[in-house]
């Protein structure tokens, strides 16, 4: 699966879990671009992410990422 | 069972139209998700509940400060999760020699928790358990060591239920067992709790808050009282009308065991006071021969207090079992193996609880065990004779068309009342009346044993039980009036409601009876009543009117000075 592919999942997840269809993510957002993208919905959006790729991330990766691009690396990371 | 995201979608949700209860959340880990999956159940069930969470890890800070935001918000219902993460944090730290006093230094701040608690405020608490964390450092010899971890948390659950056993007003929410039935690698994920505090998956909140919720449920009068099901292929295997007496499957023959266990299950809830109810589409005959015959029946027929048997369709059997017993449809589980008839009577009849049967009989068992139908927060002696109660009812009912007249048949009856005030030994069974009673209930409001105990020693209540007897049986305790003291000339009917087993007896005149002439000769010179609408108390919605009381405002008033007598065919009991 191409990093494009994961991002439009991945936005698609952000939208259904902080209820909001305006949300447009690009590599660059991070949580300060999204209302809402609070520490607690995070942890929601990293379990709908883990349980829509089949994945699980580890503690570190939870805490490192700074912006939507290093969270889909990751993703792609465990699936390639 | 839904999604934590769909728990959390219900908070947009109207809740104006449900019943509102006040929570106060107290946690030693972060709570915030846990507080949404309770709100967004509590919907499910009905429920507005309002909470409110106590910031992280101020258990004991609110509950030890008088003056703590904790009492100011004045809570209904308390619910505390103290996790075993904290507690093996706390067990790390101390010097080994105290290793083995952890569970009883534990349980003694709970007991001072809950006393701090209760010495201010009257509600109930609900405490988690605590879910087994093996650190494996003695392996199996754990078992025999009292200072390892392991021993230290199955004592102190077990020594919460002997806590729990003693006060009424404190309830487990088991949580232990919880991660029994769905593993720790769901319910707890390292890498979560090492990022944010929290120790619960948001995989396994919607299963805990469900728990907690059917548990604040059944606090405010929302549980089962019923169980109805099909016999064929239900609770034994084949169809007694094809393959005989000799040739259904129980016992050892074929799939038998799974069947004989699900009877057990089932005979183990009518002991608990669960009244059981037969509706098969059969000839009547036939369908009472195997619990007359079977040597491999567990269920007999005096297990059961009504069994419909006929060709009739099973949605007006039902609503005729429902109406024999008087119990809501809500309060009512039916089972059967025939999805084609579950789906054609809970299509008819939605309030009733249908599970889903597994298609494999093997499954039955362990699909039931998880749906936790059977919440409770009361037990008592009367449970136990529950159906023999219901059974004499439906013999009691079927004397009456003998009798061309009401008043004749009353009469035939030779009813006996026993009256008393609240003491420890009705206490439970008052509570439990409270808690269950939904049409005949003026008021509705729920006691629970605590409350109960509390009111028998107040200076101002008085407080009524009735019980009653006839040729046909013992009804047991059934009726419950408590009268508060407003002041020297006035006294408001705080509560009366009425087991609706006893409906039509002329009851209702016997006790008024009763607590008008309390209330003369103590010289009071008005009673005053209350009607409060619920959705299901209808049937008292004239009572003070039809008992002669003058309406004022939202009140009912009677002066007990011009009292005339009402006409009964009960007689007291000189005991």
């Amino acid at each position: 699966m191409d990093k494009n592919e994961i991002l439009k999942k991945v936005n698609a997840i952000f939208i259904d879990i902080l209820d909001d269809e305006n949300i447009v993510l690009t590599y660059e957002t991070t949580a300060n671009d999204v209302e809402d993208w609070d520490s607690l919905n995070h942890i929601q959006l990293v379990v709908a992410i883990e349980k829509q790729f089949k994945i699980r991330f580890t503690s570190k990766e939870i805490q490192s990422w700074n912006n939507v691009g290093e969270m889909v690396n990751s993703v792609s990371l465990k699936l390639n | 069972m839904k999604a934590f995201s769909q728990l959390r979608k219900n908070l947009k949700n109207d809740f104006s139209n449900l019943k509102p209860v006040k929570i106060a959340l107290l946690g030693d880990t972060a709570t915030q998700f846990l507080s949404v999956a309770l709100r967004g159940a509590g919907f499910d069930l009905g429920f507005d509940l309002q909470i409110w969470e106590a910031d992280f890890d101020q258990v004991e800070w609110q509950i030890f400060d008088p003056a703590s935001e904790f009492y100011q918000f004045n809570p209904e219902v308390v619910v505390i999760f103290q996790s075993s993460h904290r507690l093996l944090q706390k067990y790390n730290k101390l010097k080994p020699e105290e290793y083995s006093s952890l569970a009883q230094n534990e349980l003694q701040l709970i007991e001072s928790l809950q006393t701090a608690v209760n010495a201010k405020l009257n509600s109930k608490i609900i405490y988690y358990n605590y879910a087994e964390i093996d650190d494996a450092i003695f392996g199996n010899y754990a078992n025999k060591i009292a200072s390892s971890f392991i021993f230290q948390v199955r004592k102190l659950n077990y020594e919460l239920m002997l806590y729990a056993e003693k006060l009424p007003g404190f309830y487990i929410c088991d949580l232990s067992s919880i991660q029994n039935n769905i593993g720790k690698a769901t319910i707890f994920r390292p890498a979560m709790y090492i990022n944010t505090e929290m120790v619960l998956s948001i995989d396994v909140l919607p299963a805990i808050a469900l728990r907690t919720v059917e548990l604040i449920g059944a606090l405010y009068g929302k549980f089962k009282k019923c169980l109805v099901f099909d016999l064929d292929n239900t609770i034994w295997g084949g169809v007694i009308g094809d393959d005989g007496l000799e040739h259904i499957q129980l016992g050892t023959l074929g799939i038998g065991k799974a069947y004989t266990e699900l009877q057990y299950w089932i005979k183990k809830l009518k002991n608990r006071g669960i009244v059981l109810a037969v509706c098969s589409k059969n000839t009547e005959s036939v369908a009472k021969e195997p619990f007359e015959k079977h040597p491999d029946m567990v269920l007999r027929m005096d297990d059961i207090s009504v069994f419909v048997a006929n060709w009739e369709n099973k949605v007006s059997n039902i609503r005729q079992i429902q109406n024999t017993l008087h119990i809501g449809f809500d309060s009512m589980v039916y089972l059967d193996d025939n999805p084609f008839e579950r789906s054609m009577v809970g299509e008819h009849i939605p309030a009733l609880t249908i599970p889903d049967l597994p298609g494999d009989p093997a499954d039955y068992l362990e699909y039931l065990y998880t749906l936790n139908l059977f919440e409770t927060v009361s037990f008592s002696n009367e449970d136990t004779e529950r159906t023999k109660q219901y059974q004499v009812e439906v013999e009691r009912n079927a004397g009456k068309h003998e009798y061309v007249d009401e008043y004749a048949f009353l009469e035939s009856l030779d009813m006996i009342c026993h009256i008393e005030p609240f003491n420890r030994f009705n206490a439970p069974r008052v509570a439990q009346l409270s808690q269950r009673s939904n049409q005949f209930n003026l008021r509705t409001v729920r006691y629970t044993e605590a409350d109960i105990e509390m009111l028998a020693s107040s200076a101002d209540h008085y407080n009524f039980t009735f019980t009653l007897k006839d040729k046909f049986g013992d009804n047991g305790l059934i009726c419950v009036v408590i009268l508060h003291k407003e002041n020297s000339e006035t006294l408001f009917i705080d509560t009366w409601l009425m087991s609706c087993r006893v409906l039509k007896r002329g009851m209702e005149n016997f006790v008024l009876n009763t607590v008008t002439f309390f209330a003369k000769t103590n010289g009071f010179k008005s009673l005053k009543g209350e009607y409060l609408v619920t959705p299901k108390n209808g049937i008292v919605k004239n009572h003070y009117r039809d008992l002669g009381f003058r309406e004022e405002g939202a009140f009912w008033i009677l002066n007990p000075a011009e009292y005339q007598s009402k006409k009964s065919h009960i007689k007291k009991s000189d005991e």
